[in-house]
């Protein structure tokens, strides 16, 4: 393995020609190539986990100390919204994976057609999480100026959660820390969505550069990355659910 | 051709080779992701105590190792890849556990 250029092999002088266009001439190989700019993007995201392992971290932590606040924010949560998400997002990583190995197997139309998939499916979880971001604007859930305790001092003012979870009334000192989890819960969910708009961004970009036929001529690094970056998130997600909406149903 | 070429050439095999993932594949884990979505929600309407969040982020591992190792290629990557991921977790688990056991283990406000 060596830092040295392609040239450096003792080949004829003009050996260097003869490779394909996108071969960046500080690679030996192809292979190299491809090998380098994957390791890059697993350093990214890796740094990433620790990213959002930071804010796990601190929801952990909160969710400790403040116990029953962090349960009573849980069941203001729609469960039925965070499922469809869930499955919204697990298929477009689904679309993403079908359009690498389109981009492998130089599937031009396939390619763009499972871009143009996955785009859509981040929308739809987009627009779900609009709904759900909606919601809490109405019922004054978002921590600031017009928060409002009115949902944890009196359950029963919100009949449709109370009828669920049949709530206790919190103390008031306690009530005041479901804003931490509010905090938190858009802390975590809006970098998530974040992440989901400039995928979205990249995926429109990419899809043009598809139909030029950019990916399906043997170069599908970007393709493969990108997919590694939307995959991560759809990662991100499966802990999200699991930690804001599931766990707290019962307690 | 010189002794150092013919050195970089023998250590050529090294490199990774590009392995196409069988869309069959990921249909599976596709329909194995939504079974344990399915699986975690059943789970999560069960009174299980403190098991439900054990369970609930058992079955979210499972589900973003399928992730990891299938869509994200890892299990046909190379085995730089392999190692960098691993201890990239490594100090992941080890900086939240570190951090987790100081905030259980200290006497809050009897200090």
């Amino acid at each position: 393995m060596s830092d040295s250029p392609a040239i450096a092999h003792g080949a004829p002088a003009d050996a260097h020609l003869e490779h394909p266009s996108y071969l960046r001439h500080h690679f030996n190989s192809v292979e190299q190539q491809a090998d380098t700019t994957n390791f890059a993007m697993w350093l990214f995201l890796l740094t990433e986990i620790m990213f959002f392992g930071g804010l796990f971290t601190a929801y952990l932590i909160y969710r400790n100390w403040y116990y029953p606040a962090f349960v009573a924010g849980s069941h203001q949560l729609n469960v039925v919204w965070g499922t469809l998400n869930t499955v919204v997002l697990i298929g477009s990583s689904f679309t993403m994976a079908m359009g690498v190995w389109c981009a492998e197997t130089r599937r031009r139309r396939g390619l763009v057609l499972c871009l143009t998939l996955t785009c859509i499916l981040g929308l739809c979880f987009l627009g779900i999480k609009t709904v759900e971001y909606r919601e809490k604007f109405e019922m004054h859930h978002v921590p600031g100026q017009h928060y409002s305790l009115q949902s944890f001092l009196d359950p029963q003012s919100n009949p449709a959660v109370f009828a669920e979870y049949h709530d206790k009334p919190l103390a008031l000192d306690m009530a005041r820390h479901t804003e931490i989890y509010f905090s938190l819960y858009f802390a975590l969910t809006g970098m998530h969505a974040l992440h989901m708009i400039i995928g979205i961004g990249i995926l429109v970009f990419m899809i043009f550069r598809a139909q030029a036929g950019a990916y399906t001529a043997g170069h599908v690094t970007f393709v493969e990355n990108f997919g590694y970056y939307w995959h991560f998130v759809d990662l991100v997600w499966i802990y999200l659910f699991a930690l804001l909406y599931l766990i707290s149903r019962h307690q | 051709m010189s002794e150092q070429a013919q050195h970089l050439e023998s250590e050529h095999p090294v490199e990774h080779e590009h392995h196409v993932v069988n869309p069959s594949v990921y249909v599976v884990i596709f329909f194995a992701l939504l079974v344990g979505t399915a699986l975690t929600v059943w789970a999560s309407f069960i009174d299980l105590g403190p098991w439900n969040p054990v369970i609930a982020l058992a079955i979210a591992t499972g589900k973003a190792t399928l992730v990891v190792l299938y869509f994200m290629h890892v299990k046909y990557s190379s085995k730089l890849t392999k190692l960098t991921i691993g201890a990239g977790i490594f100090t992941f688990l080890a900086l939240i556990s570190m951090t987790l056991s100081d905030y259980i283990s200290r006497a809050w406000g009897r200090w």
